[in-house]
């Protein structure tokens, strides 16, 4: 299933290499918790790795807020980025490639491929746009069934997220206990707080105020909301990274003018750039309607709202061990976030190992590479994981 | 398996739920999971020992002791176990009834400080003492609350606490008379299983 190449001579050698998405079409309604279906959809996949014959050694990569299926390798030798999870995916990196079969999608309502509010809507012909129905992280688990199905995966040898990735994992283990081996929650949350909740709202009124927003059919209106959405991602960017660590990277350095006395040329710090350069390039590649579908999933999100609001008694529905990580400078899905769904796995008596990651880098940390910690404990735990044919429960 | 790994396990009932404060490589849960069936969790604070209780299949969660233990409720484990950890906390005092919160029996096990080659050092060399087993100087330590067994025994009646048994190991089979006849002086390691009075 993999598309290694193995002419390529400028990839770096510890990556999967040249890498091509397939889509798989679903024909069968999918029923979805806001009451409504979908009829039909397309989802868009990446596979690493080769899959055994028992197809006992698979592993699901479930994506975060602004992710897709592109996980892993390039699409050409002249790809300037490789996939966005690069650093731990592939050869003897923590999801081995060398052992593991690793499957990951854009989700439904993405905007990389997948049936999305861009996608055009069957029934009439239209861009589906502010249309396109509200969905939450169990609908995408359940969609993701579908694919194990397509794909001849009755059980996960693990299922992996980060943030709200990691909040599918965990709907996983709750909903289909039968159908993973273990599941990796890095630097997540059982539900957002309240000034969680809080930035994703700026955000998404960011995007709502932006004249170009038509209520979300501008698609139709052949424009754009790219002020809104690229003020959005500034305001996700700085949640998303500490103080320290925005302050080691930038400083209060200057990118153009002076504080010299008589000059009235205008400054700019570094940051400032940066981050409009981040919301530029994002609000171009990425749709507004996602955007807020994305983050309203993020924040409809709450692991144990069907469990008598007991988090312990959700978990006592799952059969599979679990890895939790959380990094220190992490504010947005803060390690206490972590530590309560470790206390609550302990409730409930499931396996499970914590470890708690000294880092700079912010919420985005589970991303970065070059954290050794963070590399040993995650590569420790997944050759751990036995991939013999009965072997993913233990 | 270690001696004192041994007297543990004959403390711990089969089948029951067991947590390890500063569990170290998590070799003692192994071998309880593996020869009692216990479901354990292992609590530390080095990442080294976490690793190494990963490698060893066990359950291990990232935890300062010394912040106390809140996240567990009262009795939600059979035993709580401590092996030679609770000379290097902030209160064992405190950590001592915590660990009767959470769990139903406890076991500590410590270094007797009064052993006759820790008060030979003091007296004679009138230094700290420094051994194969307690291997740092007194600065870098991390056994910040030595204590001796006389001193343990008066902690656990000031505490109203009920020794259920008290096991005394040295350093060979040959010294086992002398540690009978004098414990506080003869004995290395003292293990101690522990319960409230009710």
């Amino acid at each position: 299933m993999s598309d290694t190449a193995s002419e390529t001579t400028a990839l770096p050698e510890d990556s999967v290499g040249i890498v091509a998405p397939q889509t798989f079409e679903f024909d069968q309604p999918l029923l979805l918790a806001c009451g409504r279906t979908l009829d039909r959809y397309e989802l868009v996949v990446e596979t690493y790795g080769t899959l055994n014959a028992e197809a006992s050694n698979a592993i699901l990569i479930c994506h975060a807020l602004s992710g897709n299926h592109h996980a892993a390798g390039y699409h050409s030798t002249d790809d300037r980025k490789p996939g966005w999870w690069e650093h731990y995916i592939g050869p003897n990196k923590p999801l081995d490639t060398n052992k593991f079969f690793i499957v990951c999608l854009n989700n439904l309502g993405g905007c990389h491929g997948s049936t999305g509010p861009a996608s055009i809507n069957p029934a009439t012909g239209k861009v589906w746009g502010s249309d396109f129905p509200n969905l939450r992280v169990r609908d995408w688990v359940h969609s993701q069934v579908r694919l194990a199905d397509r794909l001849g995966i009755q059980k996960w040898a693990a299922v992996v997220g980060g943030s709200l990735g990691a909040m599918q994992a965990m709907r996983w283990a709750l909903e289909y206990p039968d159908r993973l081996g273990h599941c990796v929650v890095i630097a997540s949350a059982m539900k957002l707080t309240a000034q969680n909740i809080a930035f994703n709202q700026t955000a998404r009124q960011a995007i709502m105020s932006d004249p170009d927003f038509f209520d979300g059919d501008y698609l139709e209106k052949d424009t754009l909301p790219k002020g809104g959405l690229s003020i959005a991602r500034m305001i996700g960017h700085i949640t998303y990274l500490s103080d320290d660590g925005m302050g080691k990277k930038f400083g209060r350095d200057l990118r153009s003018g002076s504080f010299e006395r008589g000059l009235e040329e205008p400054v700019e710090f570094q940051i400032e750039s940066y981050l409009r350069y981040q919301g530029k390039t994002f609000s171009k590649s990425f749709d507004a309607n996602t955007y807020i579908l994305m983050t309203r999933a993020l924040d409809y999100f709450d692991l144990a709202r069907e469990y008598n609001d007991d988090p312990a008694e959700a978990f006592r529905s799952a059969k599979c061990k679990f890895l939790v990580i959380s990094f220190t400078s992490d504010w947005r899905f803060a390690p206490e976030r972590s530590q309560e769904i470790v206390t609550a796995l302990m409730r409930a008596d499931r396996d499970v190992v914590y470890g708690e990651i000294e880092s700079v880098y912010g919420h985005d940390a589970f991303l970065v590479p070059n954290q050794q910690r963070y590399w040993d404990l995650f590569s420790a735990y997944m050759q751990g994981i036995d991939v013999s044919l009965d072997g993913s429960s233990n | 398996m270690r001696i004192d790994h041994k007297v543990i396990k004959d403390w711990v009932a089969p089948n029951s739920r067991v947590l390890d404060l500063g569990c170290g490589d998590g070799s003692l849960l192994q071998q309880l999971t593996a020869s009692k069936n216990i479901h354990g969790y292992g609590i530390e604070i080095s990442s080294e020992n976490i690793l190494r209780c990963v490698e060893n299949g066990v359950n291990v969660i990232e935890q300062n002791i010394d912040q106390g233990l809140s996240n567990f409720d009262d009795q939600s484990f059979d035993t709580v176990i401590m092996s030679q950890t609770i000379q290097t906390m902030h209160h064992p005092d405190k950590v001592l009834m915590e660990m009767l919160r959470v769990g139903r029996q406890c076991i500590i096990t410590l270094p007797n400080f009064g052993h006759w080659k820790a008060r030979w050092y003091l007296t004679v060399k009138g230094r700290m003492p420094v051994s194969d087993l307690l291997p740092f100087e007194w600065y870098n330590t991390p056994n910040i609350h030595f204590c001796t067994i006389h001193d343990f025994d008066e902690l656990c009646k000031s505490l109203n606490l009920n020794i259920v048994n008290r096991k005394i190991l040295g350093t060979s089979a040959n010294t086992r008379f002398l540690q009978t006849l004098n414990p506080n002086l003869f004995g290395v390691t003292a293990l101690y299983r522990l319960t409230k009075k009710l």
